[in-house]
């Protein structure tokens, strides 16, 4: 019974990397016609790759939904508007601030902003123009899981906020400084962790099947759309304030 | 011996990761919501196979994919595969770039399939719509867009033409569909951009364009690299809501064909 579980879980993952493989093997054999590279590495990489997929995909039925879900209820029964946003907040915030992609972008991000003359090219100015876009785009994740709850809480429907947004983006787009665009847009990508986007998508769920009159699929999806959203619209203002 | 010490720094960055949420939720359990969680056991046990689970996956790519998909998205955009060893190229012609397209579609769509959050975000949909959107159809409906967007984000590469031009026209034709899409798929759409762009994707990706970007004649890579990810999350957007328009108009003229021959 339970090895039929498991092989059926590592089946799954099978079948979630066979395109990756199909795809790699296909170009080098037929389009490149160069011979795989160590053979034996790639495979034991496969190997783990396939390992740690059902592992994943376990943990997150066995934890990260149920804990997200049980926060997301406790929470909403407690009533208490002020400590759910603060939670909210501060989970975007603190899954935010010390994400590794980020940490590079922003890097990434002084270093050209001092190549065009933007900031001083001194180390230390690059290193506060780098911690300014880092707070600045952190911020701008909890804000948006609390924005992203408090439309859930009351209901207002997501399309509206969601243009509103892409509204802004467009005008600030025009009016932003040509450096700072393609980062901006980037910077909306790196932000969810692979751990963040279950627990925030079990929080949203568990929170619009708790409170009354709000439907799971319609108001508990869209916390990570937000997430999205709000720190293309931050870097943009934070490029616009410093240069 | 040198594996043990690569997946040790994996482990510990996935934990590193996972710090901030293990406090947060500790601290609101002890001094806000002052109650034991339930069923804790299973929940541990659960959040240590995420931890490893996610640990071995990153360890296991970057030993057998990354390096490789680097590799081959180098060869790929080299001068020398794409216009024959030992011409001398000044201008980029678009037309000669066809594997790297079709590369760039379907590296998008491979890697977005085995996308961890994407399962994630696919496995809570299909549970709160009681099965009506499958997992697997919305993660081949979010890869078909990836494939498309990347593979259009080569393109503007190639040619050099400004990022800002095709963000807006999607941002307008996301928003023109809003308007009539069904309102049930629209948070869901939203999401299914946010997710695609994370751990496997992005490497891959971001080497291909950094890749193109150094490599065909005229391009900047610190200006023209960036932005795949911006088309990679664009597109699932607008891939979502247009299958869920496409089903709602089918559903439409299946009953209106019904009412006709009922009619008759």
């Amino acid at each position: 019974m339970i090895i039929s579980i498991i092989l059926k879980k590592i089946r799954q993952a099978v079948t979630d990397l066979l395109p990756i493989v199909l795809v790699i093997a296909f170009f080098q054999i037929v389009v490149l016609r160069q011979p795989l590279p160590q053979m034996g590495e790639v495979l034991f990489g496969a190997l783990l790759v396939v390992l740690g997929l059902t592992l994943f995909v376990q943990g997150l039925e066995m934890g990260l939904f149920p804990i997200g879900e049980t926060m997301a209820h406790a929470l909403a029964r407690k009533g208490s508007l002020f400590w759910l946003l603060c939670f909210a907040f501060a989970l975007g915030f603190s899954t935010t601030v010390a994400e590794p992609a980020l940490i590079a972008v922003a890097a990434e991000a002084a270093d050209i902003a001092s190549q065009g003359g933007l900031i001083d090219s001194s180390q230390e100015s690059q290193k506060q123009y780098a911690f300014g876009l880092r707070m600045s785009v952190a911020f701008s994740v909890g804000l948006a899981i609390l924005i992203g709850v408090m439309r859930i809480i009351r209901g207002w429907p997501i399309h509206y906020l969601i243009i509103g947004g892409y509204g802004v983006v467009m005008l600030m787009t025009i009016i932003a400084p040509k450096e700072i665009i393609g980062i901006a847009y980037d910077a909306g990508g790196v932000t969810t962790s692979t751990i963040t986007v279950p627990l925030v998508a079990a929080l949203g769920v568990g929170l619009a099947s708790t409170i009354r009159g709000r439907s799971p699929l319609v108001d508990g999806f869209g916390l990570i759309a937000f997430a999205s959203l709000l720190p293309m619209i931050f870097v943009m203002g934070y490029g616009l304030i410093v240069f | 011996m040198e594996f043990l010490y690569d997946f040790s720094k994996v482990l510990l960055g996935t934990c590193r990761d996972v710090l901030p949420i293990i406090l947060l939720i500790v601290f609101f359990q002890l001094f806000v919501l002052r109650q034991s969680i339930p069923h804790l056991r299973r929940l541990i046990v659960g959040g240590v196979y995420v931890i490893v689970g996610l640990a071995l996956f990153l360890a296991g790519l970057e030993k057998a994919l990354f390096p490789l998909g680097k590799i081959m998205a180098n060869q790929l955009s080299d001068p020398a595969f794409i216009y024959g060893a030992g011409e001398i190229v000044t201008h980029a012609d678009w037309k000669a770039y066809g594997w790297v397209y079709l590369f760039a579609a379907m590296i998008g769509f491979a890697t977005t399939i085995a996308e961890p959050s994407l399962i994630a975000v696919a496995y809570k949909a299909n549970e709160v719509s009681a099965g009506t959107i499958s997992s697997w159809g919305l993660r081949v409906t979010v890869a078909l867009g990836v494939a498309f967007g990347i593979s259009l984000g080569t393109f503007r590469i190639i040619t050099g033409t400004p990022l800002y031009l095709y963000i807006l026209v999607g941002y307008m034709i996301v928003i023109i569909q809003t308007l009539f899409a069904p309102k049930s798929i629209i948070a869901l759409a939203y999401d299914s951009g946010g997710v695609t762009t994370s751990t496997v994707t992005v490497p891959l990706v971001a080497a291909l364009g950094l890749g193109l970007a150094a490599t065909v004649p005229g391009r900047n890579p610190a200006l023209d690299g960036f932005g795949l990810i911006a088309f990679a999350s664009l597109f699932p957007i607008i891939s979502v809501m247009g299958y869920a328009q496409l089903m709602q108009w089918r559903t439409k003229c299946s009953i209106k064909n019904m009412e006709k021959r009922n009619a008759l």
